[in-house]
């Protein structure tokens, strides 16, 4: 018995780090797009949900799970993955539906009613009272069974370790281990609210408005998702439950040891062309030094958009015009960015393709 | 006030049909019971607030597996805020010196010290639902035509809700506060031109003088100092309980009314 539960840790705690975590999320997401009109069975997606709620509950009988987890500013997060699972399998759910009606030729189940209305009052008034009743019963309770946190007094001399920006920004936080803050904490947030700004205005396909569907918006919803789920859900768990001080990893069921030393030995795009492949000193000038950083970076975004056109958006190169398809390129380049770096250095221990710190341009 | 029995009428009044008899009453209720499609009616359209509804909406839009009554959760939990915040306005005062022990009476004496409970995790709640709201527009193709730019209205919400909760999370002047601020703001240092680390800021030169420094750069506007101190938490409680409400309120009107006027909660054509 003991060893199948060290055995578990054990595979609990290699599936956890980042390196897994984060391809393993993606893998099930793909597979769940895929076979969604299996996976959202209920009773194939109903043992799963209990699986984890198993694997939660089972593990809060190891000491230091149970202190991350129900850390009282933790509690919105353990929230957030449940309604998460839940809605998703909620939308697909209610997608295959309508996919499947609509290959018989029926109408989607929104169309049930036709143009059916009802009365604001009292039907809407009174779905609305009810939720808020039962909205503010929920956050009486919530307010009166955990008392909110405040710790020592604010001092400017004293860090903690690790320091923790707010839970919802912790997915930020967490992609600045691949780049650099002007990247991870500037630039990257900008383009996704800009992206998110131009999805009306790039996705011109006119199905799917007003109903769930899935094989009528397959590459919109895909790429969403991969973005919600992968690079901000996954992140922001990642960086609340698996990032200890120094932002080291540490396990769910680890101990977040201050003095844990992580041997340091990422390297740059140019010490592995100068020093590694020409065996010779690095370059003083920095033109000179980064070069095959800055072909690389070149050659991503310029033969990205062309390997894009001729595979996954061989179909939206055709139906969009220029401009369209050249912001949809550029915000799916960005996109691509970071799981590029994160492959990097997953696989090569890269530190940075381009480091020019004269000028604080590292990428 | 008592009304004249009408003759007529074999039931007795109850107490309740005498105070809508009232003058008063009718003054501020100008319709009848709503037990009649006209009445029903009226009681949406002659009411400031239920008005921004329509009279009618389509049965599809307001099912509940369709909506997840996300964006009304999330309105819900802005306006609990909002009352919450004001009563916790009450107590703290937004100075180095007091903030602290003013959140620390809230916990131990004040009466209404609840309030600090409900407005942190209602705050909390308002980011999951405005993502869950997001989400859920998203996954019905809420955004498509006519709707694209109310999804923008949106995106600009989304981010007042997360700037909202990110100038609160400072107000406590505790540990966890200043430096989850210290860290969130470091981002501002490095931002390319405007940060004093961020790139090709060092180009921006007068007379052989860099423009851009730890004193004058974006991050040093955000927190009127190089660190956070004293002002930052000036700066970030007028933004808190003033500017970024004021201007999500205003969003919020231009939301909803958008919602109507682009035909209501989304349905298959
Ligand atoms: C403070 C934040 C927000 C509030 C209070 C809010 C409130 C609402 C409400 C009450 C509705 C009516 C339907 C429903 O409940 O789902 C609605 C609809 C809508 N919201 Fe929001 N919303 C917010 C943020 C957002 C965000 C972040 C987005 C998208 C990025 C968005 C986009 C939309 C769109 C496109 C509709 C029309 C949906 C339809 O017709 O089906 N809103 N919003």
């Amino acid at each position: 018995m003991d060893n199948v539960l060290a055995f578990l840790r054990w595979i609990v705690t290699e599936a956890a780090a980042p390196k897994l975590l984060v391809p393993l999320v993606f893998v099930a997401l793909i597979l769940t797009l895929k076979y969604y009109r299996v996976v959202t069975k209920p009773r194939v997606a109903g043992p799963i949900g209990l699986l984890i709620v198993v694997f939660l509950v089972g593990s809060c009988f190891d000491a230091n799970f149970r202190k991350i987890i129900t850390k009282a500013d933790n509690i919105p997060i353990i929230l957030l993955l449940f309604s998460v699972f839940f809605l998703v399998w909620l939308s697909l759910r209610r997608a295959a539906l309508n996919d499947e009606a609509a290959e018989k030729g029926e109408p989607p189940l929104e169309a049930r009613f036709k143009r059916e209305t009802v009365l604001v009052w009292p039907d809407l008034v009174m779905i609305e009272l009810i939720v808020i009743v039962g909205l503010t019963a929920l956050l009486a309770f919530w307010a009166v069974g955990l008392p909110a946190p405040l710790e020592e007094p604010a001092s400017a001399a004293l860090t903690p370790n690790p320091s923790k920006a707010p839970w919802y920004f912790l997915g930020l936080q967490e992609m600045l281990v691949y780049y650099d803050p002007w990247y991870a904490g500037v630039v990257l947030p900008t383009m996704i609210v800009v992206g998110l700004m131009a999805i009306p205005y790039i996705d011109t396909n006119p199905k799917g408005n007003g109903y769930y569907t899935l094989v009528e918006r397959k590459f919109a919803i895909s790429v969403f998702l991969i973005g919600f789920i992968v690079f901000w859900i996954a992140l922001i768990t990642i960086g609340t439950f698996l990032r200890g001080p120094n932002w080291n990893f540490f396990g769910p069921y680890d101990y977040w040891d201050v003095h844990m030393s992580v041997p340091l030995k990422n390297i740059n795009i140019s010490e592995i062309f100068w020093v590694k492949m020409l065996k010779q000193g690095m370059p003083e000038a920095w033109y000179v030094r980064e070069l095959p950083g800055i072909v690389m970076v070149i050659a991503f975004v310029m033969i990205g958009p062309l390997l894009l056109a001729k595979t996954v958006l061989k179909k939206l190169f055709k139906q969009l015009d220029i401009v369209r398809f050249s912001v949809v390129v550029t915000l799916l380049l960005f996109m691509i960015s970071l799981p590029a770096k994160m492959l990097g250095r997953w696989l090569f221990n890269l530190k940075y393709v381009v480091y020019i710190p004269e000028y604080f341009i590292n990428l | 006030m008592a009304s004249k029995a009408s003759p007529g009428k074999p039931k007795k009044k109850g107490l309740f049909d005498r105070v809508r008899d009232t003058q008063i009453w009718k003054s501020i209720f100008r319709h009848g019971y709503p037990d009649t499609q006209r009445n029903r009616a009226l009681a949406v359209l002659s009411n400031v607030f239920l008005h921004l509804h329509p009279v009618r909406v389509r049965k599809s839009g307001i099912a509940l597996s369709f909506t997840w009554c996300m964006g009304g959760v999330t309105f819900f939990l802005f306006l609990v805020e909002a009352v919450t915040g004001i009563l916790l306005m009450f107590y703290y005062r937004p100075v180095a010196y007091s903030a602290y022990n003013d959140i620390q009476e809230l916990r131990e004496t004040i009466p209404l010290g609840m309030m600090r409970e409900l407005h942190r995790w209602g705050a909390h709640a308002m980011v999951l639902t405005v993502w869950l709201h997001m989400f859920r527009v998203f996954m019905t193709g809420s955004y498509k035509p006519p709707r694209e730019f109310n999804w923008v209205i949106g995106v600009v919400l989304l981010l007042l809700t997360l700037l909202l909760s990110f100038t609160g999370y400072l107000l406590p002047w505790d540990q966890l506060a200043i430096w989850a601020i210290t860290v969130g703001s470091n981002m501002a240092r490095a931002t390319p031109l405007q940060g004093h680390e961020g790139p090709f800021s060092q180009l921006l030169t007068l007379d052989g003088e860099a423009l851009v420094t730890a004193g004058s750069d974006v991050r040093f506007a955000l927190l009127g100092g190089r660190f956070v101190g004293e002002n930052a938490l000036l700066r970030f409680y007028v933004l808190h309980c003033v500017f970024i409400p004021v201007v999500a309120v205003t969003l919020m009107a231009v939301h909803f009314w958008r919602v109507r006027k682009d035909g209501g909660i989304s349905g298959p054509l």
